[in-house]
Order: structure tokens, then C-alpha cells, then sequence
């Protein structure tokens, strides 16, 4: 087994313009390791998307013997640990290095992203006017609400329910409480889809240290060591128009179907979840494809409070890509949250935490990574 | 200021494709007004984009077909932020299902780019724009062509 024994995000998210994409990674590798404990020195492994292992790996002054330059969107660094629990059980690797940094909002040092018009993207979506993300991922989302007669309302109180976690989170950028008439008066940006239904867009950063329990339990840092119990990865589409149905994410469903065999565990185990929320509907989409809820139950679920504090399924408790941040390739973030709640540390800490599960996504419904994480306990070790 | 007396309006052109040599029959084929798509000769199912070999089946027996051009709405949004070469009307990125099965993203012509006006499942019709020097299928109403 393997665990996560050093975590951080950078000092400041949010606006950010005076620290580089680059440096965002470096600045929050740095505080990851001295989370372990541990010194660069002791890294041997090194994964990061957005910007190369390599680069990242000699800013840092490492050289490493396992890297892993997995880039599939929001989800890569999910996909890192995965592939850091595998390499290190196969003796691939001793301590492995997780790196996110993105200047999102600002694009300081950020790399350029102009889609290719030969790639099949660029040959049959861009020319009719596909930019960003929200001209493509909420594209399922009248044909669900077709399906299943989600309501504007329902949608909207997603937005809600996530901006009553930040308003206890003190380095969430919206913290102010909205209710659901806020957020359908707010500006249209793809219809269905309006402003407080879309995240963030911000600059910061993230990294986790993974070893093996063994290891772990031998060297003792000064943070419990969260487990990983297990994982998944799927891909399904590059593009959005080509998804198989446009009510479920079949990415979703393979990924968190591994991960939870792989951990021997079902929904009804979860104490707390985090579900990639670039656009509202997304966490409607992952309760369902995960089997938190039945098909079509989510949008009532979610209005009705149980994912709201106090409710009985705590979720992106940290106020999501929708009210904490959103970088771009946010997927870190769920897992630095699903840790500080493990460990006891969160900002708007839900009591008796003993295995929080996050799922990402990766571009528009293109790719998802799970990790089922948890405590000493939950892993019998 | 302009320096050279040109006060022509300077439009940017919406985003073109260039077609790769397995995508080049497509290309051909909306040049000359016909949508098509491919047809796997083992397991009979028709898919969309073009690719040599088929997607449910993995057969490499595949032909071109010229599909009817008949489809419907199966699901879309619409844009409220500018885009180059779409100005700044709210304009609509649909997927449609045609009727040999396959899905497509497309745009909407001859028809309100608005929530009242686009009714999913609508049926619809090809029809064909300009995209540098492409053409690429668009989708307008059903019986709306003039």
C-alpha cells in the first residue's frame, strides 16, 4: 500500500500574477516536501502535467529516476498518484513528487493553447465556434434535463450549496452566501449555464508527496499519512460532441468504478466526497455516475441540502471550482482538500473523517481519475 | 486610425479546418454540398468523424456513404461570449443526430438561435457554410430551405 505524506498548495491562490506558472509548481513542491518532512533530496520520482517532470524536475534541482508526463486534463494529477502507487509497489520508485502549478487567470509563463485545425477537434468542433470550456462542456446538460426534468433551479442550487462551504473557508475567493435567484440573475454565458454556475479562473498551485506505507510508518513525518485505498482512471472522448450519452460520463463510470473494488468499498462508505466542479452540473453528473444517488435523482439531492453542511453526504468541501479556485487543471485540489479533511485539518472540517473520495474529470467529459483515500484507520495499517 | 484610407469593416473569419488524408473524402465531399460519412461493411453501423477503421467493431471494411442529411437536435447551448468570427449575438453549438445514427456538433441556420426556437429533437436539415476554403455542414430546420 501507499500514502500521501506530504501535501501543500502555494502560499497564495487566487490573483497571482507575480509568480509564474513554473514557479507556482516549485513553490508548492517545496512546502509538499517540507509537509513530509523530508528533504528534495529524498525525491526520486517526479509527475507533473501542464509543464514537463522535466522542467519542473531540474527547477528543483532533481534528477529523477521515474517520471510520469501524464497530461489529460483537470484529472492528471489523480492519474499521478495512481501511477506513483503502482511504480512504487513495483519498486519503480521510493518518493514520488506531484506537482500543479497554473497562472490561469493571469497567464504569467503560462503555455499557449491554440487548438490545432487538423487535430479532429479543430476539424470538427472549433469552426463552429467552440471557445472554452463553456461552449463545450455543459453541451449534455439540456438533453439531461430533457431526460430527467432537472430543473434551472435544481442547477443553480449546486452554485448554492458550494458557496455555503466557502463562506467557512478563509482562502476560498467567493464567500459571500448567494441563494439560488442569485445565481439565475447572474450574467448568461452558455445558456444553460450562467455566471455562478461557472468556476473560478485562477492562478495557483499544488503538490503531494506519495511513498509507500512501509516507508511511512519507518520514517514518521510530522502529518498522518493518508492511504491510498484505491484508484481509477478512464478515458472516453476527445471531444465533447462525441460523448456516448449526454446524461452520464462514461469516464465516471470507470474510473470510480476501479477505484472503489479496488478499495473493497461501496458509496455507502464515503464520509466525505469531492467532485470535479468546473460547471454546475458536474457533481450532478459524478453522484449519479458513481452511485451516490440513483439516475435522475441528483439535482433534487443536492437542492434539498444533503451535500450542504450538516447534510448527510458532505461534498467539495473546500467551496469547489465553483467558490474556492480554479486554476484550470483544478483535479490537485480535490485531492489537497480530500487530505486536510483526512488529517483533521480542513478549514471547514467535517467531523470523523475516515475516507473521503475524489473524483476528477479531464477536459470536457474527455477523461476522469478516482482516489479512495483514508486514514490509518479505514486502511488497517 | 487607419493608415492606408481602408474603412472596410476588418471581419475575422470563423475558425477553418484543414483536412488531414484520412479526413480528405469528407472534405471532398461537403465541397460538392454532400455530407458523408462511413459505413462499416461487417457490422453495419454508420459513425462519424472519419477514421479508416470502425469504431464499434474494429473492422478496416469500411465505405464512404452519402448520408441523408436528415437529422435531429439532439442537444445544444448557446454562447453568450464573443467569438472570433461569431460577433456578438448569443449564437447556438448543437450536436445532432442523424438519421443513420452518428451524432455531430454543427451550427444552426434558418432558425432563432434561442431557447423558445430550438426544441430539442427538432427535425432538421444540412445545409453547408464557408469556412476559409472549406465547407462545413450546418443544420437548419426541416423544410425551411428557401
Amino acid at each position: 500500500m501507499t500514502a500521501i505524506v506530504g501535501a501543500a498548495e502555494t502560499e497564495r491562490i487566487g490573483v497571482v500574477p507575480d509568480i509564474s506558472a513554473l514557479e507556482m509548481h516549485a513553490q508548492s513542491a517545496r512546502l509538499a516536501v517540507a509537509d513530509a518532512g523530508l528533504k528534495m533530496s529524498d525525491i526520486d520520482g517526479v509527475a507533473a502535467a501542464g509543464l514537463s517532470p522535466i522542467a519542473v524536475a531540474h527547477y528543483l534541482g532533481i534528477a529523477p529516476t521515474y517520471m510520469d508526463a501524464t497530461a489529460v486534463g483537470g484529472c492528471s494529477f489523480l492519474v499521478h498518484v495512481r501511477h506513483a502507487a503502482a511504480a512504487i509497489s513495483a519498486g519503480l520508485a521510493d518518493v514520488v513528487l506531484i506537482t500543479h502549478g497554473e497562472s490561469g487567470r493571469s497567464r504569467t509563463g503560462a503555455p499557449p493553447r491554440a487548438p490545432d485545425p487538423a487535430s479532429p477537434q479543430g476539424q470538427f468542433e472549433a469552426p463552429y465556434g467552440t471557445l472554452g470550456p463553456p461552449t463545450m462542456f455543459p453541451m449534455g446538460v439540456l438533453r439531461y434535463m430533457k431526460e430527467f426534468g432537472l430543473t434551472h433551479e435544481q442547477l443553480a442550487s449546486v452554485a448554492v450549496a458550494q458557496r455555503r462551504w466557502a463562506a467557512n473557508v478563509p482562502r476560498a475567493m467567493f464567500r459571500e452566501p448567494i441563494t439560488v435567484d442569485d445565481v439565475l440573475a447572474s450574467r448568461m454565458i452558455a445558456y444553460p449555464m450562467h455566471l455562478l454556475e461557472c468556476c473560478l479562473v485562477t492562478d495557483g498551485g499544488g503538490a503531494l508527496v506519495v511513498t509507500s506505507a512501509e516507508r511511512a510508518r519507518a520514517m514518521p513525518g510530522p502529518k498522518p499519512p493518508v492511504y491510498v485505498l484505491g484508484t481509477g482512471e478512464a478515458a472516453e472522448t476527445p471531444m465533447v460532441s462525441m460523448m456516448e450519452d449526454f446524461t452520464t460520463s462514461k469516464a465516471f463510470r470507470l474510473s470510480s468504478a476501479r477505484a472503489f473494488a479496488e478499495a473493497g468499498i461501496g458509496p455507502d462508505d464515503v464520509d466525505h466526497l469531492m467532485i470535479y466542479d468546473a460547471f454546475a452540473h458536474l457533481p450532478i453528473y459524478g453522484l449519479e455516475d458513481l452511485g451516490f444517488v440513483g439516475r435522475g435523482e441528483a439535482g433534487a439531492f443536492i437542492a434539498e441540502g444533503n451535500t450542504s453542511p450538516g447534510g448527510r453526504l458532505p461534498m467539495n468541501t473546500n467551496g469547489g471550482g465553483l467558490s474556492y479556485t480554479h486554476t484550470g487543471m483544478y483535479g490537485m485540489f480535490l485531492v489537497q482538500e480530500a487530505v486536510r479533511q483526512l488529517r483533521g485539518e480542513a478549514a471547514a472540517q467535517v467531523p470523523d473523517v475516515d475516507i473521503s473520495l475524489a473524483q476528477g474529470v479531464g477536459g470536457m467529459f474527455m477523461a476522469a481519475g478516482t482516489l479512495a483515500l483514508g486514514t490509518a484507520a479505514a486502511a488497517g495499517a | 486610425m487607419s493608415t492606408t484610407g481602408d474603412t472596410r469593416p476588418r471581419t475575422v473569419p470563423k475558425p477553418a479546418p484543414r483536412p488531414t488524408p484520412d479526413t480528405a473524402p469528407y472534405w471532398e465531399g461537403t465541397a460538392r454540398g454532400e455530407l458523408r460519412i462511413q459505413r462499416c461493411n461487417s457490422c453495419a453501423r454508420s459513425y462519424f468523424y472519419p477514421r479508416p477503421y470502425c469504431p464499434h467493431c474494429s473492422s478496416d471494411d469500411v465505405s464512404w456513404i452519402t448520408a441523408a442529411g436528415r437529422g435531429r437536435l439532439h442537444t445544444y447551448l448557446i454562447s453568450h461570449r464573443p467569438a472570433p468570427g461569431f460577433g456578438e449575438v448569443p449564437y447556438a453549438i448543437a450536436v445532432v443526430e442523424l438519421e443513420e445514427g452518428p451524432r455531430m456538433m454543427a451550427n444552426l441556420v434558418g432558425v432563432e438561435n434561442t431557447p423558445e426556437a430550438l426544441v430539442l429533437d427538432m427535425p432538421l436539415e444540412v445545409d453547408f457554410e464557408e469556412r476559409g476554403d472549406q465547407s462545413v455542414p450546418v443544420f437548419r430546420p426541416a423544410g425551411s430551405a428557401s
